[in-house]
């Protein structure tokens, strides 16, 4: 080959390179080492986390069973290893499962249109907003705060950059749920978003209808944010969202410390053309049998570049897919089973401590405990980690914590939590006599 | 091939002045180039638009144009054929695939531009 | 033809909603260990769903089969060569999905306390400090998700120092050649963009860069080696010249695979560069994602990277978020830690020198294959190529068939095809990238393919332009899919 090349050595191929660019010296990097070595690093790693430790953190990362039929179709090779669908005479595998994902998303959020999957849930919302404020032409953006702080933050990042002002408005003390008078007081003409979560960031099913009604009374459109896909199992989808944005994460998608997960948009018809990322569509072939593209792609950056709806070039297919294979597998009768289960285990497990808001919950719940550190220390013994201090992103509720349960939660760990709120440690008397 | 009274802008729409309203399309040339029309973008009723600004685009299934506009003047309706039938545009771009209908500001607009020879011209050289 | 393919059976597989009838089940959940809930109770009876229309009701045999039978309709490198420029399509090692799915990896919730997550964390850091050393860089952020994500956290970046100094100024070059999502990040980022034309060479203009690096232009975006496969040649002077106006120069890393372990952007004046893990580090496709973009960046802009970020807190590693000129977060969490996995194995794997060799196999392939072919299709720019090569349709355009045309015909030879269309710069662009994964075998069999479709060309256009003949469909009409796109399945 080298010979055909016109060159002795393979460096030569790099000569023309200048001088002063060429790096001299080998990369400061260890020889390669074997396959079995490989595996005992990363077990190591594995050994120095959390396994083997019930969990009961949610907070927009959930830990629900994975079937085992997930891995075994993700890992076929022709699915782990093919390319993006551009051609879509032998992409057809593929481009089918995108369809049926795109039609299950549908179903789920009552939407007419979904995308083959954003990044994750956190950057579907600006991607979302930017949606509303094409679609509307008014710049401004009103979300909730109790949307996931961290999907706030990522709003805000790129919200600065369009010239997007963003404000938040608040929840109400007592039932966790947003504060409609504050949104009210909010609202204005130059508002194109409201955005909300549901169930939301406490894990309340949240007045998506009223916030619609005030949204739309000023031609702003109303965003609907999920972190929890388990709970459209169960609950209505919300009809007067128009668009739909939110994680799949609980959809057989490992944790695996943050990521790579899933995210959707879902719109009405009217506003496809706004929305970002793949879609496939049906068609036929020249013979006249079904088949599937993706379409509509002058909405994307390789085509329409700087006037892209989004800079998105990849998706999450094979990530879409799991979630694909999950939803085939527990179907509808399935889902709702998980969720009611779901509800079944938080509603065990609230029984036990004092709920922080009166809000109707899903599998997710904000308690009352005192001291949440000292709580999940005397957890971490008995190899349980205990819910998300809230303090950290809700200076004013630095005595609760955001507790999960799913129907992985086992009663024996539940009545485990019960038994250390029940013995006072030093900061929960504290509070007691300051109260 | 190419009407007479049409007058041809260098990024191949045309315009056809009938006192101070006009009608706005692309030509022949511009839908060959173009391949299968998918989707046509147009301003709605109302709309000012500037000579030489962008009035809307037209996509083909791998390719976006914007559409420019030969006069200046307030938009008076889009064509509405072309929302449900995209296809008209290669079909017909210089009869019922017409873009927009305009109420001109300044008729002398159109005297800049081509005349039917001059824009035969022009695509020949072009090629 | 080529023994490269022969026809074979293939399954036809309905959709999984044409399969349902009700009362199919896949699923088992175990008893119920606490009591039940009342739904209308618990959640309000407004709230609670009748039921979810449409959804699918299959068996578990049905599943499987329906999934198996639609991955047979798919081709992958797992099945053979994607000669695809710019994506560098590698062979994705199975021990990637293997230590990705070890249980303390794959169930770490990115929530749990740090003194449980400190295998996870060292991985990320080593994969910082491993990536910093290939890039030359001095400082790395895992965040961003993908390509397109991590450039626009770096543009954000850069906006962010030059706010810092005083004036975030307005516009971006980017060349003419330059990768789709290059232009769209700079207008999401809030910056105009201004084309800069590549020369007769293929390369950047240093003379229209002259003229356009004014004091309102914040950075260029450089692509290197460029999406032809050229080498930017005077990249130092064009670094320096950026850098005298105050501007900064960020490089798409979308081509790495033709530098690692011979040159570093770090070393040839690049402020801030992406990676594409899914691309030079050999993470899988999956049909179109999941990918991760690191971003890495010189000293100067590392106080506005993301929050949080790791450091070293006596023996412990720990997350930073007290951050005051980040730029904020760009996703939720860490970063595609999953894929930061995979990357780490690949790189482990290779090692230091192995990285290096697969670079030289990488270039050896694509010179290769543009000495095979240079007989056969036009090269319109004739430089040097690294690891991909560009030719143009020119000669078959001229008998009436173009790249796209070529490209389906190169299906039934049992290739994907190669980028079609891109870059721009050229009219009829085939742009074709091996990757170091192919054998001379395979090589030699695409060389095949394409000279036997080039005379094919001569011979009979028709023919090539009615490609394909042996896929499961025949050519699908994209032109009825954007008129009148049917999004999702619909009960009859």
């Amino acid at each position: 080959m080298l010979d055909a090349c016109g060159a002795g050595s393979p460096e030569d191929l790099f000569a023309h390179l200048p001088g002063a660019v060429r790096l001299n010296r080998p990369l400061a990097i260890e020889p390669g080492i074997s396959e079995y070595e490989i595996v005992e690093y990363f077990k190591q790693r594995a050994s120095e986390c959390a396994a083997g430790y019930s969990s009961f953190l949610g907070a927009g990362v959930y830990n629900h069973y994975r079937p085992v039929l997930v891995d075994t179709v993700v890992s076929r090779g022709e699915f782990l290893t093919s390319y993006t669908p551009y051609q879509a005479e032998i992409s057809q595998g593929t481009l089918t499962a995108i369809f049926e994902f795109q039609t299950m998303i549908c179903q789920l959020t009552g939407m007419d249109v979904a995308n083959a999957s954003m990044y994750d849930g956190s950057t579907a919302v600006p991607e979302a907003a930017m949606m509303a404020v094409r679609a509307t032409g008014k710049g401004r953006v009103l979300v909730a705060k109790t949307v996931h702080p961290e999907y706030r933050e990522v709003l805000r990042t790129y919200a600065r950059n369009q010239g997007m002002p963003v404000e938040e408005f608040g929840y109400a003390e007592e039932a966790g749920t947003i504060d409609l008078e504050d949104l009210e007081r909010k609202m204005d003409d130059l508002t194109g978003a409201v955005i909300v979560q549901s169930p939301n960031f406490f894990g309340i099913v949240d007045q998506v209808k009223a916030a619609a009604e005030i949204a739309h009374k000023r031609g702003a459109l109303l965003v609907l944010i999920f972190t929890e896909a388990v709970s459209m199992g169960i609950l209505e989808p919300a009809a007067d969202a128009d668009i739909v944005a939110g994680e799949l994460q609980s959809f057989a998608i490992s944790p695996s410390y943050g990521g790579p997960y899933a995210g959707i948009i879902a719109t009405k018809e009217k506003l496809v053309r706004q929305m970002p990322g793949r879609l496939v569509g049906q068609t036929t072939d020249s013979r006249g049998n079904r088949a599937f593209c993706l379409t509509l792609s002058t909405r994307e950056q390789h085509i329409r570049r700087e006037k892209a709806t989004s800079n998105i070039c990849t998706n999450q297919a094979l990530i879409a897919l799991m979630a694909t294979v999950f939803m085939s597998v527990y179907g509808k009768l399935g889902l709702r089973e998980l969720a009611e289960q779901n509800l079944a285990k938080s509603h065990y497990l609230a029984g036990k401590m004092t709920p922080r808001f009166s809000g109707k919950f899903f599998n997710e719940f904000v308690a009352k405990v005192g001291s949440p550190e000292a709580v999940n220390k005397a957890l971490l013994k008995r190899r349980i980690v205990g819910g998300l201090p809230l303090g950290r992103f809700y200076p004013v509720l630095a005595d609760c914590m955001l507790l999960c349960a799913t129907e992985m939660s086992r009663k024996a760990d539940m009545d485990a939590i019960g038994e250390v709120l029940k013995v006072p440690t030093a900061a929960t008397e504290q509070a007691e006599v300051l109260a | 091939m190419y009407p007479e009274n049409f007058r041809y802008t260098k990024e191949h729409e045309w315009v056809l002045v009938e006192g101070d309203t006009g009608t706005i399309g692309i030509t022949d040339h511009a839908q060959e180039e173009l391949g299968d029309i998918v989707y046509v973008d147009l301003p709605k009723a109302g709309a000012k638009l500037e000579q030489g600004k962008s009035l809307g685009s037209v996509e083909s299934v791998k390719a976006v144009s914007d559409v420019y506009s030969p006069v200046s003047g307030e938009v008076l309706e889009s064509n509405p054929l072309l929302a449900d039938a995209p296809e008209k545009l290669n079909e017909d771009p210089h009869g019922v695939a017409w873009l927009v209908k305009i109420k001109l500001s300044s008729p002398a607009d159109a005297a800049n531009l081509m005349t039917a020879a001059d824009y035969q011209t022009y695509i020949g050289a072009e090629k | 033809m080529i023994g490269k393919v022969r026809e074979h059976l293939s399954q036809n597989e309905s959709l999984l909603f044409e399969r349902s009838s009700p009362g199919k089940r896949a699923y088992q959940l175990p008893e119920l260990d606490v009591p039940a809930v009342d739904a209308g109770e618990a959640l309000g009876a407004e709230n609670v769903r009748d039921g979810i229309e449409g959804f699918p009701e299959v068996s578990e045999v049905e599943t499987i089969r329906h999934f198996t039978r639609l991955s047979t309709w798919n081709y992958a490198i797992d099945h053979g060569m994607y000669p695809l420029g710019s994506c560098t399509m590698k062979y994705n090692p199975r021990i990637n999905e293997l230590v990705a799915r070890i249980e303390g990896l794959a169930w770490a919730h990115p929530y749990q306390p740090e003194a449980l997550s400190q295998g996870c964390m060292q991985i990320m850091d080593r994969l910082e400090s491993i990536l910093a050393e290939i890039t030359g860089m001095d400082a790395v952020t895992l965040q961003p998700a993908a390509g397109a994500h991590g450039e626009l956290t770096g543009i954000l970046l850069i906006r962010a120092l030059l706010e810092k100094r005083g004036n975030a100024r307005k516009k971006i070059l980017i060349p003419d050649s330059a990768h789709g999502t290059n232009p769209a990040t700079a207008a999401i980022a809030g910056y105009a963009v201004e084309n800069i034309k590549s020369n007769s060479s293929g390369v950047l203009d240093v003379g229209a860069l002259e003229q356009l690096v004014t004091e309102d232009v914040a950075a260029l975006m450089v692509t290197n080696p460029n999406t032809l496969g050229v080498f930017e040649e005077n990249i130092i002077h064009v670094a320096e010249l950026l850098h005298q106006k105050g501007a900064m120069l960020y490089m798409d890393g979308a081509n790495m695979n033709a530098l690692v372990g011979m040159a570093r952007p770090g070393d040839f004046g690049v402020d801030v560069l992406h990676l594409n893990l899914h691309k030079t580090f050999s993470t899988p496709h999956g049909g179109g994602g999941p990918g991760a973009g690191p971003v890495c960046v010189k000293k100067v802009l590392e106080p506005f990277l993301p929050t949080p970020r790791l450091k070293r807190s006596g023996k412990k590693l720990t997350f930073d978020y007290k951050r005051k000129h980040s730029i904020g977060r760009v996703k939720a969490f860490y970063g595609n830690f999953g894929v930061l996995v995979r990357a780490l194995a690949y790189i482990l794997a290779h090692g230091g020198p192995g990285l290096r060799n697969a670079t030289m196999d990488a270039v050896l392939n694509a010179v290769y294959i543009r000495k095979a072919l240079e007989p056969y299709y036009d090269l319109p720019y004739p430089s040097a190529n690294m690891h991909e090569v560009v030719f143009s349709d020119d000669r078959q355009a001229k008998l009436g068939v173009r790249t796209g045309e070529l490209a389906k015909r190169l299906i039934d030879y049992g290739f994907h095809p190669y980028t079609v269309s891109f870059p721009l710069i050229v009219h009829g662009a085939l742009m074709i990238e091996p990757t170091e994964t192919e054998s001379k075998i395979e090589i030699d069999q695409f060389i095949d393919a394409m000279i036997s479709i080039a005379k094919e060309v001569e011979a009979d256009p028709q023919l090539v332009k009615n490609a394909p003949y042996g896929t499961r469909t025949s050519k699908v009409d994209e032109v009825t899919a954007a008129r009148k796109p049917v999004l999702r399945w619909k009960p009859a």
